[in-house]
């Protein structure tokens, strides 16, 4: 494996400060799990910040000693000699809280009840986690870090940061990302929602005392997110009118390639993601919008923004569209902010973010090499 | 690498020229970003291009230059009204479709605009449409059939749209063969420099 970081493993962060939420919920202590690859410089100036998106978690690059399949979500992105070029960055990746992979979330045990968090787990903002996020680098010893990166929902704690702490960022890229999600955008994320909470093993979020998993509801939640990632284009392409035996069978069975497909995705992500994460990731992305409290002006909500900024969108992109970058870049010129806009010519939809492309990487690795320099 | 921009690029020294210390600017078509990077680096502006080709928005930010991938044809919508203090248009004139309607993006955004294009009027571009075919020249290298320029105009039509958009030219420098011209630029020029503001 060429230019990989190589072997990787977690750590782990304990937090004591109590977090108060957006919403006024108070978490007393939490955990994060994170990765770390690349070395910080004695300065503490090159550290990279990776936000994950919806499904993400802390293993981003590299794989694990006992488990070499099992290789980070953007790991084409981040390595040695890779555009995020771990031989000059310090890059941390880490669960969001409220994660279902290592985190406290959901599923770990309240230790004030000894049961799981269940359906008590407070509702989290992308706000919430970039305060938790801040507290991470405190604990890390990074006080600024060269660029905050992130896709999709990953792109919204970039910005947030931005906003948060606008001097702990040099450079945010927001990635296929938005300044709020449009209705359409909610009501997808509603749909797949009511999917979970209409599942009889949902329980009120409480299903893990009862032994059973929501797998219907998260299955269906991630067949109808998986078409939304993807472009019409790129279906087609990939799987066409295609039946799987080659006739109709005049059944309700799987027939057609697409249908086997969606279900092998909302089968292989139900059996690892948890339903609670699922419905708190998606009130996240519904509910980040820093123009809400400004009259819906995105341009006074970045007026407090320092950092430079890249912004890149995917021609494709139908649930995060370039439309939506346009308006982040609209309202970075306005505050005169420095913003350089990428629109990638791509077929594979919002998922283009995750893919490699010449064009995308090309303006990754230039935009990166700047920073590098900034920061060496 | 700033002397071998200019002596690359004569319209940039000029449009240089008439730019102060630490003006704001967008730079549309803005190719690899180098006039944005010599400004940047010698009257320490600030600014923004707009570019619509893949390897140029890549070598922008290798340039280190703010750059906005967009169609110039579809205008200015990003930008707000008097948000710099030059727009500069540099040898693209000439390859925009809707030329009339950019050209008054151009006064809009820009508290004054800066424009370089090759004059059609030049003699040797007349002489070889007298002697009976489309001009090609250092500044026209395309023939006829793989050309990108659609409205390619002499200084006198070019200040005739500018009259007839209320447009008022402040300063024209123009060029040829790296030398000034001063006695008739529109038969001796072969490139021009043109500054101008809304006629308000």
């Amino acid at each position: 494996m060429s230019n990989s970081v190589g072997t990787v493993s977690a750590q782990r962060a304990s937090f004591d400060t109590p977090l108060v939420f957006k919403s006024g919920a108070v978490l007393p202590r939490y955990e994060l799990v994170y990765e770390t690859y690349g070395t910080l410089n004695a300065d503490k100036s090159n550290a990279i910040l990776i936000c994950h998106a919806l499904s993400g978690h802390h293993h981003v690059a590299g794989y694990y000693a006992n488990d070499t399949k099992n290789i980070g979500w953007w790991d084409n992105m981040i390595g040695p000699g890779k555009p995020i070029d771990t031989n000059k960055f310090f890059v941390i990746g880490l669960n969001n809280l409220g994660g279902c992979h290592g985190s406290t979330g959901p599923s770990s045990i309240n230790p004030q009840t000894g049961k799981p968090y269940g359906a008590s787990f407070p509702v989290i903002t992308v706000e919430d986690w970039v305060e938790s996020q801040a507290r991470l680098a405190d604990q890390l010893g990074v006080t600024r870090f060269a660029a905050v990166i992130g896709g999709s929902l990953g792109g919204m704690q970039a910005m947030q940061w931005s906003l948060s702490f606008p001097e702990r960022v040099r450079h945010a890229l927001a990635i296929a990302s938005a300044p709020h999600l449009t209705a359409q955008n909610i009501a997808f994320n509603d749909v797949a929602r009511s999917a979970i909470l209409t599942d009889p093993d949902f329980h009120n979020g409480d299903f893990y005392q009862h032994g059973v998993v929501p797998t219907r509801g998260l299955r269906l939640a991630r067949m109808l997110g998986h078409i939304t990632y993807l472009s019409d284009d790129a279906m087609a392409d990939k799987f066409g009118r295609e039946l799987r035996t080659g006739k109709l069978n005049y059944n309700f069975d799987i027939e057609f390639q697409i249908e086997s497909y969606l279900r092998y995705q909302g089968d292989k992500f139900a059996a690892y993601f948890d339903a609670n994460t699922y419905l708190l990731m998606t009130k996240a992305l519904d509910y980040f919008d820093p123009a809400r409290e400004l009259d819906g002006d995105l341009s006074r909500a970045f007026a407090a923004a320092k950092a430079r900024f890249l912004v890149v969108s995917f021609t494709t992109d139908w649930r995060f569209s370039p439309d939506r970058s346009r308006e982040i870049v609209h309202a970075l010129l306005h505050n005169k902010c420095d913003v350089s806009y990428a629109e990638i010519t791509s077929q594979h939809g919002h998922d283009s973010f995750l893919m490699q492309d010449e064009q995308y990487f090309a303006v990754m690795r230039n935009y990166m090499d700047r920073i590098a320099e900034e920061v060496r | 690498m700033n002397t071998s921009i200019i002596q690359a690029r004569p319209d940039f020294a000029a449009i240089a020229a008439w730019i102060p210390q630490g003006s704001s600017v967008l730079d549309l078509g803005c190719g690899d970003g180098s006039l944005l990077r010599y400004l940047r680096e010698t009257r320490e502006v600030r600014g923004y291009g707009v570019e619509i080709s893949d390897a140029n928005i890549a070598a922008c930010i290798a340039n280190n230059v703010n750059v906005i991938q967009n169609d110039l044809e579809s205008g200015l919508a990003d930008f707000e009204a008097d948000s710099f203090d030059f727009v500069i248009l540099s040898q693209t004139l000439q390859a925009t479709r809707h030329t009339e309607a950019l050209m008054n993006e151009i006064v809009r955004v820009g508290r004054e605009g800066i424009i370089s294009f090759p004059n059609f009027g030049y003699w040797k571009n007349r002489l070889q449409v007298l002697l009976g075919n489309m001009p090609v020249s250092d500044e026209l290298p395309y023939q006829w059939y793989d050309t990108p320029n659609v409205h390619l105009c002499t200084l006198d039509d070019f200040e005739i749209l500018c009259a007839h958009l209320g447009i008022r030219i402040l300063g024209r420098h123009v060029m040829a063969g790296g030398s000034d011209v001063i006695v008739m630029p529109n038969l001796l020029g072969s490139t021009a420099v043109y500054r101008f503001r809304r006629d308000s």
